[in-house]
C-alpha cells in the first residue's frame, strides 16, 4: 500500500509523508487540501484497458466506423434490420402452413377442424391484444357504449360468421359500403315524443326487464312501445338481430338500464362505432379474431338456415382485404 | 446622480419594451413571459433609483480585496433550497399522477405531460444548477485564493438564472415547449440562458486567472469542463427558426434521426457534464475539507478527468439503440460507454479512498456520511449505465422504469446527497455560524432520503425489468402474451411504492430546509452531541479486588 518516499516528477518541494497512510503528498496545497501520490489503482487501470480492448474488438465485429457513402459492415456482417428480417422470415415460415389452411377453409367449418380452431383461437387473442383492448377491454368486458362480449347477448349475432362479417365491415362504419347500419330515432331530441311520453315510455321498458313493477305510466307506455319502437325492438322488446335493436327484457345494458341513462338513449338516441378491420388487417386474422371472439364464452352454432349466408361472409373475409 | 437616473430609466424603458412585446405578443405564452421580463425589469429600475447614492460625495470604496465575495452564494444556498423543495414536490405529484390518473386534475395545467418536465428541470436546473453555481463560486475563491472576478457580474449571473428558471417553469405550466427532453424552454429563453451563461464563464474563467496559487485545483478542471460543455451543448441542441419574433414557437435546425441524435449527445452530456463533471467538482473540494484528509491520488484524478471527458461526449447514441440510428453509431455509442465505466469509477476511488484514516467518522459524522451514501450511488450508476448501453442489456431495459430507477439512483443518491452534504458544509461558514442549527436533524435528512432511495430505485428496477420481460413475452404459439395495457396494469404497486419512497426523499428536504433556516436565523439546537458514546477514563481500569468472602470462588492465579 505505502509508496516510498522517493523522486518523483509528480511531487513539489512541499511534499510531506502522510502518516494515517504512509504516502507521500504531491506538495501542493489549495485552502489546506493536499492531495497524495499514490499511483493508480492496479485492478482500476487493468479493468480500463480491458474496455478499451473490448470496444476495439467489438468495432471490429460490428457495423462501427462512418465511410464517406457507407459505414464498415463488422466482421460478423450483422445488422439490426438484417436480423429482424431474419427472425421475421423464419416467424412467418412457421406459421404459414397454418395460415395457408385457415385461408382455405370457410369460416363456419373451423369448429370442425379442432387444431385448426385452436391455432387460429390462440392468433386471434393476440390480435385482440393489440387491436380490440382499447375499447372492449383487456377480458373483453367491454364498459358503458362497448359490448361485453363474454356473454351470449349479441347485437348483430353470434355465431362465429357473424362475427367474422362484422369484424369485416363494423357497424356503422364511414366508408363501407356494407358495414351493419340501423338508427335508432332521436325521439326526444327531434320531438318526436314529449318528455312525459318519454318517461312513460322509460317506466315500460323498465318493467319489461323487471327493474320496476309496472305502474299507470307503464301502462301508458305499453301503448307507446307498441307504435313507436316495436317495429325494431319486436311487439314484447325482445330485439332485432338484423337491424342490431337490443333485447330490452335482460338484464345487459349497453348504455345502462337505469331511469337516467335510458331517458337520455330514447332522447337522444345512441349508435356506435365501430370500425370496419378488413384493409386494416389481414382475412386471416380476422378470421383468428372471430374465433377468439366466439370462443369467450357466449359464441353460438351457425344457424341451419342461415348457413348459405355465413357461408358466403366466409368467402367475402376471404375477399376482404380489396 | 445622472448614472442613477440613467440606469434606472434603462431598466424601465426595458421593461416598456417587454411590455409592448407582452401585449402585441403572437400567443398566451409569449405575452405571459414578456409580462413577467417587464415585471422583473421595472423591480429593477425602481430598486435603482430608490436605493441609489444620490449624495454628492461617492462613498469611499471599502477595500475588500482581502475577503471572498459570498454574498451571492449565500442567496445561491437559498435558492439551491427552495427550488429542491419545489423540485422534489413536483416529482411526488407527478409519481402520484403516475399511480392515481385522477391527480391529472383535468386541467390542461396540471397534465402529467406539462408537469413532468417541471419536475425535471426543477430538479436538475433549478436546484443543481443553482447549487452548481454556488458551490462553484465558493470553491473556485479558495481554491484559488483569490476573490471573485466582477462580483456584479456574479449578481447577474445568479439573478439571470433565477429569471431563466422561472420563464421555463411558467412556459411549461403554459404549454410552452420544444419537446426536447431536458432542453424545452423556447428560443427567447435559450438565447438568455446563453447571455447569462457566458456571463458564467467570465467570471469562472476570471477568478482562475488572478489566483493567487501556482496550480488550479482539480475541483475547478471539473467545474471549467462543465461550464464550457453545458454552454456548447445549449448552443447546437437549441438551432431553431421561431415561428414569429413575438411568437413563443420554433422549429428545429434538424429533423428526423439527425434531430433525434443532436437531441441524445445533448441529453446525455447534460448527464456528463451537467451532472457527472460539475458535481464532481463539488465532490473534489467537499469530501477532503469535511474529512480533512489529503485526497487520495493526483494522478488518478488527472487521468480519470481527461478519461471521463475525452469519452463521454461520445456515448449519447446509446439513447438511440434500436431505433432508426444507423447501426454504426449505435455500436459507437455502447463501447464509448463501456469505456466510460472506468473513468467515471476513477472519481468514486477518489472520494471514498480519501477517508483513508478518518473512515470512523462514518460513524460520528452525518455529513461525511451523506457523502460517502453520494459516492456510493455515484459508483452504482456509473456502472448501471455502461451495463444498460450494452445493446442486449438495453434491448430489455430501454423505454421501461429501469431507466427511471437508474435515473434517480444517480439523481437523488449521487446529485441530491452530495448537494445536501455540500450545503450543510457551507451553510454555517457562509454565515458565521458557530456550527449548523442541529446535526442530528442531518442524520434524520440521512436516514430519510436514503430510505427514499431504496424505496424509489428498487421499486423501479423490480417495475423496470417486469415491464420489460412482459413486453418481450412469446407463448410457444409465436405471439405475444401480455397486451400493453396489461403491463400498465402490472406497474400499479409499483408505482405507489415509488410515491412513497418519494415522500420519505421530500421530507428529507423539509428537514433540511429547516436546519439551514435555522442555522441561517442564527440559532442552535440544544442536543446531545453526535460524537459517539461517553467515554470516563477513570472507569476504564479493572475492579478492585473482593473481599475475602468471595475470592475463594474466583480460580487462582
Amino acid at each position: 500500500m505505502a509508496e516510498h518516499p522517493g523522486p518523483s516528477p509528480t511531487r513539489s518541494a512541499g511534499s510531506r509523508v502522510d502518516v494515517p497512510t504512509g504516502t507521500a503528498t504531491v506538495g501542493h496545497q489549495w485552502d489546506g487540501i493536499e492531495e497524495l501520490d499514490t499511483p493508480m489503482p492496479r485492478w482500476w487501470l487493468t479493468i480500463f484497458y480491458a474496455c478499451v480492448v473490448f470496444a476495439i474488438v467489438y468495432a471490429i465485429a460490428y457495423p462501427a466506423i462512418p465511410l464517406a457513402t457507407r459505414a464498415t459492415p463488422g466482421l460478423l456482417g450483422w445488422s439490426s434490420r438484417g436480423e429482424l428480417a431474419k427472425e421475421l422470415t423464419a416467424e412467418t415460415a412457421r406459421q404459414a402452413p397454418m395460415r395457408r389452411a385457415l385461408a382455405a377453409l370457410p369460416i363456419a367449418a373451423l369448429a370442425g377442424n379442432p387444431a385448426l380452431l385452436d391455432a387460429a383461437t390462440r392468433g386471434g387473442r393476440s390480435a385482440f391484444k393489440v387491436h380490440c383492448v382499447q375499447c372492449h377491454g383487456g377480458g373483453a368486458a367491454g364498459s358503458k357504449g362497448y359490448p361485453n362480449l363474454n356473454d351470449d347477448d349479441w347485437l348483430w349475432g353470434g355465431d362465429i360468421a357473424t362475427i367474422a362479417t362484422t369484424l369485416q365491415h363494423g357497424i356503422r362504419y364511414p366508408g363501407d359500403d356494407e358495414t351493419r347500419q340501423s338508427q335508432m330515432p332521436a325521439f326526444g331530441r327531434d320531438g318526436i315524443l314529449k318528455a312525459g311520453q318519454i318517461a312513460d315510455l322509460v317506466a315500460h321498458v323498465r318493467a319489461i326487464s323487471r327493474q320496476a313493477p309496472a305502474n299507470g305510466a307503464a301502462t301508458r307506455g305499453a301503448a307507446l312501445f307498441a307504435e313507436n319502437c316495436a317495429v325494431c325492438h319486436g311487439p314484447a322488446g325482445m330485439g332485432n338481430r338484423e337491424l342490431g335493436a337490443p333485447n330490452l327484457t335482460d338484464a345487459i345494458w349497453l348504455y345502462g338500464g337505469d331511469t337516467a341513462s335510458l331517458t337520455t338513449t330514447i332522447h337522444n338516441a345512441r349508435g356506435g362505432v365501430m370500425p370496419a378491420w378488413a384493409g386494416r388487417v389481414d382475412p386471416v386474422t380476422i378470421k383468428m379474431l372471430a374465433a377468439y371472439v366466439h370462443s369467450l364464452g357466449g359464441g353460438e352454432a351457425a344457424p341451419v338456415a342461415a348457413a348459405p349466408a355465413a357461408a358466403s361472409a366466409a368467402t367475402a373475409s376471404d375477399h376482404g382485404r380489396g | 446622480m445622472t448614472a442613477i437616473l440613467l440606469r434606472s430609466s434603462g431598466w424601465l424603458g426595458l421593461a416598456l419594451l417587454a411590455l409592448v412585446a407582452a401585449l402585441a405578443g403572437a400567443d398566451r405564452g409569449f405575452a405571459v413571459h414578456m409580462a413577467i421580463v417587464a415585471l422583473a425589469a421595472a423591480l429593477l429600475g425602481v430598486t435603482t433609483a430608490v436605493r441609489g447614492n444620490y449624495s454628492h460625495q461617492p462613498a469611499a470604496p471599502a477595500d475588500l480585496s482581502g475577503q471572498y465575495y459570498d454574498e451571492v452564494i449565500r442567496w445561491g444556498v437559498i435558492a439551491t433550497v427552495f427550488w429542491g423543495v419545489v423540485g422534489l414536490l413536483m416529482g411526488v405529484v407527478i409519481a402520484s399522477q403516475l399511480a392515481w390518473p385522477l391527480a391529472n386534475l383535468n386541467s390542461e395545467f396540471t397534465t402529467f405531460g406539462r408537469l413532468r418536465p417541471l419536475h425535471t428541470s426543477a430538479v436538475i436546473f433549478a436546484f443543481g444548477g443553482n447549487a452548481l453555481i454556488a458551490t462553484s463560486f465558493y470553491i473556485v475563491q479558495r481554491t484559488c485564493r483569490a476573490r471573485l472576478f466582477m462580483p456584479g457580474l456574479a449578481r447577474f449571473v445568479f439573478w439571470g438564472y433565477q429569471l431563466f428558471i422561472v420563464l421555463a417553469a411558467t412556459g411549461y405550466v403554459l404549454g410552452v415547449t420544444e419537446s426536447r427532453e431536458y432542453a424545452e424552454p423556447e428560443w427567447y429563453v435559450d438565447i438568455w440562458l446563453t447571455i447569462v451563461w457566458v456571463a458564467y464563464l467570465a467570471v469562472f474563467v476570471g477568478t482562475i486567472a488572478k489566483r493567487h496559487e501556482p496550480h488550479i485545483y482539480v475541483a475547478n478542471w471539473f467545474f471549467l469542463a462543465f461550464i464550457i460543455t453545458v454552454a456548447m451543448l445549449h448552443l447546437v441542441n437549441n438551432l431553431s427558426l421561431p415561428v414569429s419574433w413575438l411568437g413563443s414557437k420554433s422549429y428545429s435546425a434538424f429533423s428526423g434521426v439527425q434531430d433525434a441524435l443532436v437531441q441524445w449527445w445533448y441529453g446525455h452530456n447534460a448527464v456528463g457534464f451537467f451532472l457527472t463533471a460539475g458535481f464532481l467538482g463539488m465532490m473534489y473540494y467537499f469530501v477532503p475539507k469535511q474529512a480533512d484528509r489529503p485526497v487520495y491520488s493526483y494522478r488518478l484524478s488527472i487521468v480519470h478527468f481527461w478519461s471521463l471527458i475525452f469519452l463521454y461526449i461520445w456515448a449519447g447514441p446509446h439513447h438511440l439503440h434500436y431505433t432508426a440510428l444507423p447501426d454504426w453509431a449505435q455500436t459507437l455509442g455502447m463501447v464509448f460507454s463501456v469505456m466510460l465505466w472506468m473513468p467515471s469509477w476513477g472519481g468514486m476511488i477518489n472520494g471514498l479512498m480519501t477517508l483513508n484514516g478518518a473512515w470512523d467518522r462514518v460513524r460520528t459524522d452525518p455529513i461525511i456520511r451523506m457523502m460517502v451514501a453520494a459516492l456510493a450511488f455515484y459508483g452504482m450508476s456509473t456502472f448501471e449505465g455502461p451495463m444498460m448501453s450494452i445493446k442486449s442489456v438495453n434491448s430489455l431495459s430501454h423505454y421501461t422504469n429501469w431507466t427511471i430507477g437508474h435515473v434517480h439512483s444517480g439523481a437523488l443518491g449521487w446529485n441530491g446527497m452530495i448537494t445536501f452534504a455540500s450545503l450543510y458544509y457551507m451553510a454555517p461558514r457562509l454565515w458565521g455560524r458557530q456550527r449548523l442549527y442541529s446535526l442530528r436533524l442531518v442524520n434524520l435528512h440521512f436516514w430519510l432520503a436514503t430510505l427514499g432511495i431504496v424505496f424509489y430505485t428498487a421499486s423501479m428496477w423490480v417495475a423496470g425489468i417486469t415491464q420489460g420481460l412482459m413486453w418481450r413475452e412469446y407463448g410457444g404459439d409465436g405471439y405475444l402474451v401480455y397486451a400493453f395495457v396489461e403491463v400498465v396494469a402490472a406497474m400499479h404497486p409499483y408505482y405507489i411504492i415509488r410515491v412513497a419512497g418519494g415522500l420519505l426523499y421530500f421530507s428529507g428536504a423539509l428537514v433540511m430546509a429547516w436546519n439551514i433556516g435555522m442555522t441561517i436565523a442564527g440559532r442552535l439546537r440544544d442536543e446531545a452531541p453526535m460524537a459517539g458514546a461517553a467515554f470516563d477514563p477513570g472507569r476504564d481500569r479493572p475492579l478492585a479486588p473482593f473481599a475475602p468472602a468471595g475470592a475463594a470462588a474466583l480460580p487462582a492465579e
